[in-house]
């Protein structure tokens, strides 16, 4: 099954609606709870990611019976340094984002923490594309 | 603890989730920061926050979180309060702090995540 949606910059109100819309698919389809969890958490941090530092941006989820595909692919601006963004505690968030809740500087290491594979393909002035594996069969599992 | 001990606790308001109350609750988290939140593997939790906005709620959802507490009264918006009745969440408010509701749930048995 393959589901895709557009993320919007800055619409604060709505963020966290694809993965909410996307927990409700995987809930249907009966994966188990466990998966569904972290998944959604690293899907939810890198919806947050989209709305509060990018251009706006894409996300499109591949879901089969034994594995979970995401790409959360923005138009921009970039991750200059990604080493230090995936430093936990580093963030260059606005205090609107701090408002919301976020900008703790943890959310990149909380998709990091909850994927099984994670590629990010990031530069400065560069689109930032996000790929993460979640494999769905218990042994396979770092969570 | 019960969702009922913890409103008469902190001098609680119930907005949503009334029919949940015997539900039980053994572990508290207080925090703003909804990452941390999205850190814990625990689902057992009540949340207890001043943050009241829809991330809140949003967070709470992602994290199977089923009860939060709005400290200070915070008074949530229609908005968050008809997203937490959609998802299963009972939301209570209090007009003590969060360090004062956290203390009172601590020392009533509440236990913390770390």
């Amino acid at each position: 099954m393959h589901v895709s949606y557009e993320v919007r910059a800055g619409d604060f109100s709505n963020a966290g609606n694809v993965s909410s819309t996307v927990k409700g698919i995987m809930k249907k389809l009966g994966i188990a709870p466990v998966h569904i969890k972290r998944i959604i958490v690293a899907l939810y941090e890198a919806e947050v990611n989209v709305v509060a530092h990018s251009f706006g941006g894409e996300i499109s989820c591949v879901i089969e019976p034994d594995s979970v595909e995401i790409v959360v692919a923005d138009t921009g601006p970039g991750i200059p340094d990604l080493e230090l963004a995936m430093t936990e505690g580093w963030s260059t968030a606005t205090p609107e984002v701090r408002e919301m809740g976020f900008g703790a500087g943890m959310g990149l290491s909380n998709i990091r923490k909850n994927a099984d594979r994670l590629s990010i393909d990031t530069g400065e002035n560069s689109p930032t594309r996000i790929n993460m594996h979640f494999a769905l069969n218990e042994g396979e599992s770092n969570a | 603890m019960t969702l009922k001990e913890v409103v008469e606790i902190v001098n609680g308001t119930v907005l949503c989730g009334e029919e949940s109350l015997d539900r039980e609750v053994h572990l508290g988290f207080a925090s703003d920061l909804m990452s941390d939140v999205l850190t814990l593997l625990e689902d057992d939790i009540l949340l207890i926050t001043g943050l009241s906005n829809n991330q809140a709620i949003r967070t709470a959802e992602m994290s199977d979180i089923l009860q939060i507490l709005f400290v200070r009264n915070k008074k949530p918006t229609k908005t968050m309060v008809d997203l937490a009745k959609e998802h299963g969440i009972t939301v209570i408010t209090t007009p003590y702090s969060m360090f004062r509701s956290s203390g009172l749930l601590f020392g009533n048995g509440l236990k913390p995540v770390y």
